[in-house]
């Protein structure tokens, strides 16, 4: 592994309490493959020297040794998409392991491929928990909203499964394009044949991130969405609890 | 004659308080310590607001509304100069009332106090359409000097100039400088007898050698004596003989409160605090509740009825005073349980009532409800503080482990994060320098660049195009240590005034003889100068200089690292100009012997300071905030939370012993997902993670947006990536 390998970090937040259990150090990673039409990050799309900061491993563990006593939960590694610099992240959470720090990894699976299996192999050695963001069950329809096929997504949260490592699996419900009963209620079937979920995340929908689409000079493609209600996002949850607990 | 006994006996507790020090000498704190029941229970014994008390608060908030339409005041005195004998009894709705006592005769009518400044109580007057009466005007004028006229007796040119540009600025000048914190628990243990005969050895030991010092120490103990005969006679006008120990909880809280009450009547401070009472008050509860005398309800009602009281205290305000302080803040600051330093913690049931008043009650920011906290505090209290956060976001925090080092088990607040023992210590509350304003006058050569007028010594001014870091540190620290001089000379001749002038003798009758007083200097303008710093220590600062050579604005070429992230490279700045400062301060004689002392706390000022500096090196505009106390600018701690308030807490207080204060807010949902959802979980996933509230539940904030801060200038890139 090499020790000098530098990641594009696009920032660090010192009290994340979302991404994870506890209060976290989450490292956002540069670059992300998909477009998905929520997506409330886009300024950490872009992927090269000219997009983030570029750190060493090292340093992001010296940064978090010292705010250590008050992130206690550990590390998470968000995004962008972290898979994209996976030799980094992989780095990184070995040295974070070597000091007995929590790691997760935060990801849409994206770039997993069977070829590549070793590479992933050796990431999961030092993760302790994966936060599997699933977009959509249906790829169709995930292919209209991130522009790719769910394919390579479904087959990562087998592979998890299969190594029984730890997930959290997080969906974003979104008013007219996941938020449909037939949608919620298959997904829950999937998690259903999976055998290491611990945690089911239901994400409502927000629209916070206009005002950064417009500072970046981007068109919103969501608009005329409106925001998935607490009442709405209640439902959801209940919906995938249904496919969930569905015996055929 | 045997009823008499009967209904006696009903009303007042048999059984004695555990005897020690305290019989023998004035010692509150160890009364406390002797007598107080730790309570480590939860909140469940809590009493919901009596009948009285609600139709007593709704009158209350009646009063609020009508002051609100009326422009800023219900009503104001305008003929009779407040004492603590002035007015005669005033009540909101005596029929409700369990402990009562107000500022004048009428709720809320603004008491008129003119010893600190005639011309600040005629123009608080004229903002609402009142007038002074014109023989209180001329009195004040002719023939008794107030506190204000002998400051400006004594400033120098160089005073007055610095006070104009605002480079030293908040000055407690015009009116009275509070910050002093009456020992009010022992009216309720002692009685005012007991206090008389103590103050009466005082004196009788201060014969001898007449020094300026004696002499002047004998005169304000004669004052304190006045004070407490006159605290006494309040007593009487409102039906209470106070000359004596209080008998039962109910005259506990009444004699103490009367004691807050002629502290409130003749001073106007910008800080009136209360103290460290509801331990003290519990003990005399507690004995009441053993010995059935009052129920827990009866208990909070008295306790909602006294913060009631303490919610109505209102001065009368100037509206530029209003501005600075975004409101007209009172500042009765409580301090409610920390730990002794025998280790047991001093929280009581009573500390839960005090708490519990924000919501019989309702939200309010005065009395400034202040926990001090210690990580050994009960776990079901800090439940009940991370709750009564939760749903009225009105407690203060400060940390008693850090605390109770310097000052012991029996210190409070004062304003919002002075600690002083109570009883013991007292502070000459000293505002701020603008430190951002002293780093423009070092690279001006002490022109201000607002008023294009030279304020400062006329040093030479930086004449380079870009900014050399050496330089203008050297330069920098050389104008710090005229403003140090300046700073603590101007303070020195306030205080020599207002103890002439304005003197708190109600307040300090209720201390000991020999006082410890802090000189309490403060900076504004923190952050902006570490980042200035490092803008050009590791970016390029170019100066714009306008047709006089006066810098008037600063270029900043590249990056520079910004306080607020955690950052060694720019936090040491920070660490480095605090202790500066402070040993520059430390230099120079200070009235009554004071122990210097430093703050880093503006809170609302900063507003203000900031449309008085001109623009910075580090890039922040004229008339742009400057960052409240210790806080890093706005917008630039762009990696979280956590490491934003690790920068500020690098500071060291030692050199800022008056505190440090970091004003920060947090939306619920970022501390983690909503309450109502967590363990609302249908679905039969085992949890195996350590965290309790963040899994398995639906959240109204998702994960985290990034802050959007790096290289976004490149826009048209952007749009390519955003293509597919």
């Amino acid at each position: 592994m090499d020790e000098k390998i530098l990641g594009y970090v696009h920032s660090i937040e010192s009290c994340g309490t979302v991404d994870g259990p506890g209060i976290r150090f989450v490292v956002f990673m540069q670059g992300c493959p998909m477009r998905c039409l929520y997506c409330h990050n886009p300024d950490s799309w872009g992927v090269g020297v000219n997009f983030g900061t570029q750190m060493s491993p090292l340093d992001i563990i010296s940064r978090y040794e010292g705010v250590k006593e008050f992130c206690k939960g550990g590390i998470t590694v968000t995004g962008g998409e972290p898979l994209l610099q996976i030799d980094f992240v992989t780095e990184l959470f070995r040295l974070a392991k070597e000091k007995k720090i929590h790691t997760a990894l935060d990801t849409s699976g994206i770039t997993f491929v069977k070829e590549n299996i070793e590479r992933f192999d050796k990431l999961l050695e030092y993760t302790d928990l994966v936060l599997l963001d699933i977009k959509h069950i249906d790829d169709e329809e995930h292919k209209k909203l991130t522009g790719h096929s769910n394919k390579n997504i479904l087959e990562f949260a087998k592979y998890l499964s299969d190594k029984r490592k730890p997930m959290w699996v997080r969906h974003v419900v979104v008013p007219e394009i996941t938020f449909k009963q037939e949608y919620l209620f298959e997904l829950g079937q999937f998690l259903k044949g999976l055998k290491n979920i611990t945690a089911l995340d239901v994400l409502p929908y927000h629209s916070m991130a206009i005002s950064k689409y417009k500072n970046l000079g981007l068109e919103y493609p969501l608009e005329s969405t409106p925001q998935l209600t607490k009442e709405q996002a209640l439902q959801a949850r209940n919906w995938i609890v249904e496919g969930y607990k569905f015996n055929e | 004659m045997t009823e008499t006994i009967l209904e006696e006996k009903q009303i007042y507790p048999t059984s004695e308080f555990v005897s020690g020090k305290w019989n023998n000498e004035i010692n509150v704190r160890d009364f406390i310590q002797n007598n107080y029941t730790l309570y480590e229970g939860d909140s469940s014994f809590l009493a919901e607001p009596t009948e009285a008390t609600t139709k007593l608060w709704q009158e209350c908030c009646d009063l609020f509304k009508k002051e609100r339409e009326n422009g800023g005041v219900v009503d104001m005195d305008t003929d009779v100069v407040s004492s603590i004998t002035s007015h005669g009894a005033g009540y909101i709705d005596k029929s409700l009332e369990i402990i009562v006592g107000l500022q004048t005769d009428a709720p809320l009518k603004r008491s008129m106090q003119p010893y600190g400044g005639i011309r600040m109580a005629e123009g608080a007057c004229k903002a609402y359409g009142y007038q002074v009466a014109p023989e209180i005007s001329e009195i004040f004028t002719k023939y008794r000097k107030t506190h204000n006229q002998g400051v400006f007796d004594v400033y120098t040119p160089e005073m007055k100039a610095a006070r104009h540009s605002a480079i030293i600025t908040g000055l407690p000048d015009a009116y009275g400088r509070g910050r002093i914190i009456g020992d009010y628990r022992r009216i309720a243990l002692y009685g005012i007898d007991r206090l008389i005969e103590d103050k009466k050895v005082q004196f009788k030991s201060l014969e001898g050698e007449m020094t300026s010092e004696v002499i002047q120490l004998r005169e304000e103990i004669s004052e304190q004596i006045r004070a407490l005969n006159e605290m006494a006679e309040l007593g009487r006008i409102y039906g209470f003989d106070i000359t004596k120990p209080a008998r039962n909880s109910k005259e506990a809280i009444q004699w103490l409160y009367l004691g807050y009450l002629s502290a409130v009547k003749e001073q106007n401070g910008a800080a009136m605090s209360i103290g460290r009472t509801s331990t003290f008050l519990d003990i005399f509860i507690e004995r009441d509740l053993k010995e059935g005398i009052i129920t827990e309800s009866e208990a909070q009602e008295m306790i909602d009825h006294f913060i009631m009281k303490l919610r109505l205290v209102k001065f009368a305000r100037t509206p530029e005073y209003n501005e600075l302080f975004s409101g007209d803040p009172t500042w009765v600051t409580e301090s409610i349980g920390g730990v002794g330093i025998d280790g047991r913690p001093l929280v009581t049931k009573n500390s839960f009532r005090y708490l519990h008043t924000l919501e019989n009650l309702g939200a309010a920011p005065e009395p400034n409800l202040t926990v001090l906290w210690s990580t050994k505090l009960p776990h079901n209290f800090k439940r009940y503080c991370a709750h009564i956060s939760i749903t009225t976001s009105s407690i203060q925090y400060e940390n008693d482990d850090m605390m109770r080092v310097t000052h012991g088990d029996d210190y409070a607040i004062a304003c919002c994060v002075s600690s002083m023992v109570v009883g013991k210590e007292m502070q000459f509350f000293g505002a701020r320098a603008n430190l951002a304003k002293c780093l423009l006058y070092a690279i001006n050569g002490g022109i201000d660049e607002r008023l294009k007028e030279q304020v400062g010594p006329k040093y030479e001014p930086i004449t380079s195009e870009y900014l050399n870091f050496d330089e203008v540190m050297e330069k920098f620290d050389n104008m710090m240590e005229w403003l140090a001089g300046l700073y603590v000379n101007t303070l020195n001749c306030i205080h020599y005034m207002h103890d002439k002038y304005c003197y708190e003798r109600a307040q300090m009758a209720l201390h000991d003889r020999d006082v410890k007083r802090y000189f309490a200097t403060g900076i504004a303008g923190l952050s902006v100068v570490a980042d200035s710093l490092s803008a050009i220590k590791y970016a390029k600062v170019k100066a714009i200089r306008d047709e006089n050579g006066i810098v008037v604005d600063y270029e900043v070429e590249g990056d520079f690292p910004k306080y607020g992230n955690n950052d060694d490279r720019v936090d040491q700045l920070a660490v480095d100009l605090v202790s500066n400062f402070m040993s520059k301060i430390r230099k120079h004689h200070t009235y009554r012997n004071s122990i210097p002392t430093m703050s880093i706390l503006t809170i609302t000022s900063n507003v203000v300071y900031g449309k008085k500096t001109g623009n910075t090196p580090d890039g922040r505009k004229m008339g742009v905030p400057l960052a409240p106390g210790a806080n890093p600018m706005h917008g630039r701690d762009t990696n979280g939370a956590v490491a934003s308030l690790a920068s500020v807490a690098k500071l060291p207080f030692n050199d800022a012993q008056d505190g440090i204060s970091n004003t920060f807010s947090i939306i619920p949902n970022a501390l983690g997902k909503d309450e109502l959802f967590v363990g609302d979980i249908d679905l039969d996933l085992r949890v195996s993670l350590d965290c309790g509230c963040c899994e398995s539940s639906v959240g109204s904030k998702s994960s985290y947006m990034t802050p959007l801060v790096h290289k976004a200038k490149q826009p048209e890139q952007m749009k390519e990536y955003s293509k597919l």
